[in-house]
């Protein structure tokens, strides 16, 4: 079966999402940092909803013990999850205009990946590699929005994963003490809320609702 | 006083390592924001929490 045209799937989203806001999605650039159960999640949910622009960055590969909780599926063991990643959301959202970059974020490449999206999504696994590209971007890169995620491991209540304005700029979800370290792993339902926490934190800055 | 995480604590003179160091909080899994803005962390040990500050500390934790 043949897929829908461009403009098919954009009256689609239209109707749905009203002209106006439509417009703001379809013109919106998102950075995704970190491909695994946040990240993929998170991109999976902004190509639903039509946000034109997806940065996709990480440098690992799927692996087995990837799919309790991230977006990939069995045959695409061992391929770079930017490439996976893509292919997965081109089969959703065929038009999205995806950027990928199989790369290890550092402080050194940070200023070169990050330059083109106004909101960047960190969606890290480990702690201190969290706070370093939060710091960095808080530091360095003061005009662009970052919603983060610290804490969706385990399974605690569902509720307790929060979003929260900690300034003008920087959002950050999840329940806040969950470490994946400790005890249990990340199990697909809490790891989904989060990265849909992050999703919609993005969805609401781009359609200019701050209220949270 | 200072407002750290939205309660008010008896923190006015201590750095923010040292506040840090306090909390048990790696100085490596944190951002710590003070009236907003953030704190670099070259700069934990030498600055000093003032009287009326507010203080943002965003622990961070391992899972994603």
């Amino acid at each position: 079966m043949s897929i829908p045209t461009r403009e098919e799937m954009y009256r689609a989203l239209e109707e749905r999402h009203g002209r106006e806001l439509q417009r703001k999605f379809a013109e919106a650039s998102v950075a995704v940092c970190g491909l695994g159960g946040l990240g993929s999640n998170i991109a999976i949910s902004l190509a639903r909803a039509g946000i034109g622009h997806l940065h996709l960055i990480d440098f690992d590969r799927v692996d087995i013990s990837n799919l309790n909780r991230q977006q990939y599926f069995a045959d695409q063991i061992g391929l770079p999850k930017t490439e996976a990643l893509t292919a997965n959301l081109k089969m959703i959202a065929p038009y999205c205009d995806v950027t990928a970059d199989c790369v290890r974020l550092d402080e050194d490449n940070m200023p070169e990946f990050l330059k083109n999206e106004g909101i960047i999504c960190e969606a890290f696994d480990k702690a201190d590699q969290k706070a370093m590209l939060v710091n960095y971007v808080l530091e360095n890169m003061p005009e662009k929005y970052l919603v983060a995620a610290s804490g969706m491991a385990g399974i605690a209540p569902a509720n307790l994963i929060t979003t929260k304005r900690i300034t003008k700029r920087f959002y950050l979800c999840g329940d806040g003490v969950s470490d994946a370290a400790e005890g249990m792993g990340l199990v697909a339902a809490r790891v989904m809320i989060c990265a849909a926490h992050q999703a919609h934190a993005v969805i609401r800055i781009i359609a200019e609702e701050f209220d949270t | 006083m200072v407002k750290i995480n939205g309660e008010q604590l008896d923190k006015a003179g201590k750095t923010v390592a040292e506040m840090l160091a306090e909390m048990n909080i790696s100085e490596l899994r944190v951002a710590v924001e003070i009236n907003e803005v953030i704190v670099p962390k070259a700069s934990y040990s030498d600055t000093v929490l003032k009287d009326g500050d507010t203080v943002e500390v965003v622990r961070f934790v391992g899972g994603g």
